[in-house]
């Protein structure tokens, strides 16, 4: 048995638990919640190492085989996944013990962070359909409880939409479950591939594959994304970071492994409305990005056009193109994260939101100035940044299946992204500094020393792509062909 | 019996929009509620309805209960619950903190 394969999210899940009873040992929460991130870290890259050497590794709960039990199925593209996010929360847990305050760190926020990571894991890893819709609701809880923690008026307003708007997607991911069974009889990933495989993907089960594009085009904004920014913006920073960097992944996940795995007979239908969502997200993130002058909007806007930009890969669903995605999801995951918490710092030093409030940030803060301005070029893909590996390929894929209006798009939305990053970054560093020697507030080193380690990570990422490359092309060929990983499924049981 | 379900799903559907276009936090609150159990309907429907037989399947058994519904509506209940609940306390919050349970008196706030 691979038991470890459900360590990703047993670890954080017993953390979280044991946290809730140290609610008022603070520096004990610290400790216990850097160790088992750390615990996280290595177990997920241990797995990923194995993948490689024994291929799909699949853990199936209390023993019943599929397609009768629940299973975790854990592959490249999941482990990937799951390694990255593990890492990115222990770098914001670090920025979080000097920025959240004494206030939150009594009011279970360490525990809620770790129930969240333990949803987002789970949903990378488990291979049942309504084992990810449990997984998907235990991170929203998480994050509904995350999102309203402060309780100031702002985030208590945007929260309703926030929850009322999920609610509303769970329904749809409910529908859709109830209506797969009822046409299907089997709610395994890989069964219900090799099912629809059988009997050919008609007219309604496209229609029940729509069902679940919606429901994740909700959980990863892509089109609906009317929530995204409003919500990302209220709650602070670590928490909006979090967001910003795990949440709509993991409905990109999703994504990629409903349409790729199960719905991928009728790509004119479902691929196509991928492609031309992806097209007018990225176009709506664009103008978003441009429109507004509160930093915290045009992060969150930015965060809308990578949605953009790692579908165009899905609705492409050629293998290169996989392959650029996946490296864009890692890029994403770390460089939203910094991008977030560099924006939060920002405002915490100056005490204002609006770019036009602020000015020669850099004369003050020069080191914080040169992070904004390697993850600027970063996310605009310069290359020897992790943004370039994953545009290089996206286009490449683009070019070779001759999707040109995607091609077009998505790079005039790298376009946009880096203007509107350059707007911040003229307005905020440059220019005559407008703060006292007496009021300038000092960096804290808890806030600068995660933000270098996400730099640090970007700038590894893409010099030592090598290094990445054997995982990511596994991933992706797992991604093209189903059979590999129905296969690991199903085959003759251990 | 099956027919007669759906058309039931669908009337509570129907309320439960009804209920979410509303101005009134409260009743949109009530509106996921009617909402997430229609969805609960609708699984148990889907697994198909049978009357009278146990969910066992045997080398004899004639007809049996398909399970997999009741454990799927079990679970789905239990987190609508969890969420309403969250919901409602987050609806009393808001109200405390704004004075105001009309959605439209709480669009356009200042931040603090």
């Amino acid at each position: 048995m691979n038991n470890i394969i459900a360590m990703p999210m047993i670890i954080p899940l017993l953390t979280g638990i044991i946290l809730v009873f140290l609610r008022h040992n603070t520096k004990t929460q610290r400790v216990l919640s850097i160790l088992s991130s750390i615990a996280t870290v290595a177990v997920s890259l241990v797995i990923l190492h194995q993948i490689q050497q024994e291929g799909i590794l699949r853990l199936d709960f209390g023993g019943w085989l599929p397609p009768y039990g629940i299973l975790f199925v854990a592959d490249s593209f999941s482990m990937l996944l799951v390694a990255t996010t593990s890492i990115v929360t222990g770098i914001l847990l670090i920025y979080a013990f000097s920025s959240i305050g004494q206030q939150f760190e009594h009011m279970f926020f360490y525990p809620f962070v770790f129930f969240l990571v333990a949803g987002v894991n789970g949903s990378f890893l488990t291979g049942d359909l309504f084992n990810l819709f449990v997984c998907f609701e235990v991170m929203l809880l998480s994050s509904y409880v995350l999102i309203t923690m402060g309780g100031r008026k702002v985030q208590l307003i945007e929260s309703i939409k926030y929850v009322t708007i999920n609610v509303l997607s769970s329904w749809f991911f409910l529908m859709g479950i109830a209506y797969l069974y009822g046409t299907i009889g089997t709610l395994n990933m890989a069964h219900l591939s090799v099912r629809i495989a059988e009997v050919g993907q008609g007219p309604l089960l496209t229609v029940i594959s729509l069902i679940f594009l919606i429901v994740f085009s909700l959980k990863a904004g892509l089109l609906l994304y009317f929530w995204l920014p409003g919500s990302y913006s209220a709650p602070p920073t670590v928490i909006a970071a979090l967001f910003g960097a795990l949440l709509t992944k993991v409905g990109m996940y999703a994504l990629f492994r409903v349409f790729t795995l199960i719905f991928y007979h009728e790509p004119i239908i479902t691929h196509t409305a991928i492609g031309v969502m992806a097209i007018l997200t990225m176009i709506g993130g664009s103008v978003g990005a441009l429109a507004y002058n509160d930093i915290r909007k045009i992060v969150s806007y930015n965060v809308v056009i990578a949605v953009g930009f790692i579908l165009a890969g899905l609705a492409i669903s050629t293998e290169v193109a996989f392959q650029g995605a996946i490296y864009y999801l890692i890029h994403d995951m770390i460089v939203k994260a910094l991008l977030f918490l560099l924006a939060g710092t920002m405002i915490y030093l100056t005490g204002k939101t609006k770019i036009e409030e602020m000015s020669g940030l850099i004369r003050n803060y020069p080191a914080l100035g040169w992070l904004f301005f390697i993850t600027m070029l970063s996310l605009a893909g310069i290359p020897p940044l992790s943004g370039f590996i994953g545009k290089v390929f996206i286009g490449q894929g683009a070019i070779e299946s001759g999707s040109f209006a995607l091609l077009i798009v998505a790079f005039a939305s790298g376009i946009f992204v880096l203007y509107s990053l350059l707007r911040i970054f003229l307005n905020c560093f440059w220019g005559e500094t407008i703060i006292n020697e007496d009021d300038d507030v000092p960096l804290k080193k808890g806030m600068l020393v995660p933000c270098i380690l996400f730099a640090i990570m970007t700038v590894a990422i893409g010099i030592g792509v090598e290094g990445l490359a054997p995982y990511v092309s596994d991933a992706a060929r797992t991604l093209m062909n189903p059979e590999i990983y129905i296969e690991a499924v199903l085959q003759g049981n251990r | 019996m099956e027919t007669l379900m759906t058309i039931l799903v669908g009337f509570l559907v129907m309320i439960a929009v009804y209920l979410l276009l509303s101005r009134n936090l409260i009743r949109v609150i009530l509106g996921t509620a009617v909402l997430s159990h229609a969805a609960h309907l609708l699984l148990m429907t889907m697994g198909g309805l049978k009357k009278g037989s146990a969910p066992l399947l045997g080398e004899d058994a004639e007809s049996y209960t398909d399970a997999l519904p009741q454990a799927l509506i079990l679970t789905a209940i239990v987190i609508s619950f969890a969420v309403t609940a969250f919901l409602l306390v987050l609806a009393y919050r808001t109200y405390k903190k704004t004075g105001t349970d009309n959605l439209q008196e709480l669009r356009g706030f200042e931040d603090e």
